[in-house]
């Protein structure tokens, strides 16, 4: 997820020193790479941590099995298309960062506010991460764990194994991430790998002895189609569009122009399907298992009793590999999104050294960690952080595939010399708004908000580009 | 060395994901299964750093 979520941007941002190549100019030719890089890539980098949470949370809202098994699929394979012929098409004519590609379209502060949000929404996945991570440390010490409905700490022992985990986390990240980042290489395979054993063996004891049983036992125990307590229920379309918006900044958002302008060709967007359908299909399929199996070994769990604490769900089936995995999983997704984080915030504050804006991210992660909410309420926050990020992907769409056709000006920022394109700004904050209005007066719910942002966000930008254009021509 | 460190690896992720069908076959007890991939854990991690080429992010 997310995280796999995106993750990358900021590697671009001034200053950095992970991915200083190429910021400010296309990929040349000689530096492009292989479909296997793209394949390879993907695949690791959605077996997150958060995947652990996300298939037992379709469990908790009631999720049936056709919505599960048939929404995901098709949801990711929506997401699929979305990077190959959305995202995939501009980054292979134009081979710059999204974040050069922003600051050529948008200006420097605009640029510099969407990082600050895109380093605020790292700060808190990399909580949820922490979060993941702490509930398989806190095994040994028999520590309590979060439960469905608490949004605040509820013993002092998850408290400190949350902060012990986001500290060791948050140094790590602060002395640079690359030992990490191979280590995370490293693991990748064989986390996958766990996922996919977790499943299969939880199904005999989930009362699956044969492909027979699998239909009546999916419906009657594993996704009954009830919300557990008073969440709310979750449908097909729900499933579909939280599938595909699930990494919306990356697609949508554009945020993986970064990744695909070393692809050779825009058919390397279909590389995407190794993430979407390793981590994002069998993985939450997987742990929704997990979760599954703890519901029916402890029948007498209410809603108010249940917890959702991946590290004893993989311990329970797959015994130390189990545990360790999600501590893995949690860590080597969490301290980049950290260490990036980082890097958003140091455009802000350029006099502060990478350790220190590293580790005040760090400090926030692991304070956001803290409270369950961050992963009880995780699929509201996925929503909530692709939603804020997604106006500007719809900016750098039109701007290269719109602007032009309507005899307006691409990259206009740049051409006139200004630090703040105020049609795009306007886009990205006026369609939130709109969104909050349909959340707000209509009730609109969350996972859906996007397909209309998109088009006003459209129309605001087209409408205000020509307004603003016009203007400065006629002087 | 190479080839057996490789070799060694890869045995280590079959005995990830294997004992998982065989715990679902009947053919090997829930606590077998979790032995066997901590062994397959341990496998994986001693040996893969060694053969894994490193990689420059795309």
């Amino acid at each position: 997820m997310p995280e796999e979520l995106n993750t990358r941007e900021t590697e671009s941002a001034p200053g950095s020193t992970a991915a200083n190549e190429y910021e400010r100019e296309s990929v040349p030719e000689s530096k492009l790479k292989g479909l296997r890089s793209f394949v390879g890539m993907y695949a690791g980098e959605h077996a997150a941590g958060t995947e652990f949470v996300i298939g037992p949370l379709f469990v908790v809202h009631g999720v049936s099995a056709f919505d599960m098994l048939v929404g995901l699929l098709l949801g990711n394979f929506m997401a699929v298309l979305s990077w190959r012929f959305l995202c995939a098409p501009i980054a292979v004519r134009v081979r710059q960062t999204m974040y050069y590609q922003l600051e050529r379209i948008c200006g420097i502060r605009l640029v510099t506010l969407y990082n600050l949000a895109n380093g605020l929404m790292f700060c808190f996945l990399a909580g949820a991460m922490v979060s993941v991570s702490a509930t398989a440390v806190g095994i040994p010490f028999n520590m309590k764990m979060p439960g469905l409905n608490d949004w605040l700490p509820n013993s002092a022992g998850w408290i400190v194994a949350v902060l012990a985990v986001g500290l060791v986390i948050s140094i790590v990240a602060a002395r640079g991430y690359d030992a990490v980042a191979r280590f995370a290489n490293i693991a990748s395979p064989w986390m996958v790998l766990v996922f996919l054993a977790c499943g299969i063996a939880a199904l005999p004891q989930l009362g699956i002895h044969s492909l027979a049983d699998f239909w009546p036992v999916a419906n009657k125990v594993i996704w009954k189609g009830v919300p557990i307590g008073g969440n709310a229920q979750y449908t097909f379309w729900h499933v579909f569009c939280f599938a595909w918006f699930c990494n919306l900044a990356m697609h949508v958002g554009m945020s993986d122009l970064s990744i695909f302008r070393y692809a050779r060709k825009a058919g390397y967007g279909y590389a995407s399907a190794a993430g979407m359908y390793v981590g994002h299909y069998m993985a939450w399929i997987s742990a929704a298992l997990l979760f599954a199996l703890y519901l029916k070994e402890n029948p007498a769990e209410t809603a108010d009793t249940a917890v959702l604490a991946p590290g004893p769900m993989a311990m329970n089936i797959a015994g130390l590999a189990g545990a360790v995995c999600v501590i893995i999983a949690g860590w080597t997704t969490a301290n980049p999104t950290i260490y990036r984080a980082g890097l958003a915030f140091q455009v802000l504050f350029r006099k502060w050294s990478r350790f220190r804006v590293t580790l005040v991210a760090g400090a926030l992660a692991t304070i956001g960690g803290i409270f369950p909410a961050l992963v009880m309420k995780l699929l509201d926050f996925v929503a909530l952080y692709g939603l804020i990020l997604m106006p500007m992907g719809t900016v750098i769409f039109l701007d290269y595939w719109v602007l032009p056709k309507l005899n307006l000006k691409s990259f206009y920022a740049e051409v006139a010399g200004i630090s703040t394109n105020w049609a795009a700004g306007a886009a990205w904050i006026l369609s939130l708004c709109f969104c909050l209005a349909l959340f707000l007066l209509f009730g609109m719910e969350q996972f859906f908000l996007f397909i209309p942002c998109w088009f006003f966000a459209a129309v605001l930008y087209i409408a205000g580009s020509r307004i603003i254009q016009r203007r400065v021509h006629q002087i | 060395m190479k080839i057996l460190l490789c070799t060694l690896g890869l045995i280590g992720l079959l005995a990830t994901v294997l004992p998982s069908v065989l715990v679902c076959s009947g053919t090997i007890e829930p606590g077998t299964h979790k032995t066997i991939m901590l062994i397959g854990m341990i496998l994986w991690f001693v040996t893969a750093p060694f053969f894994m080429k490193r990689k420059k992010s795309v």
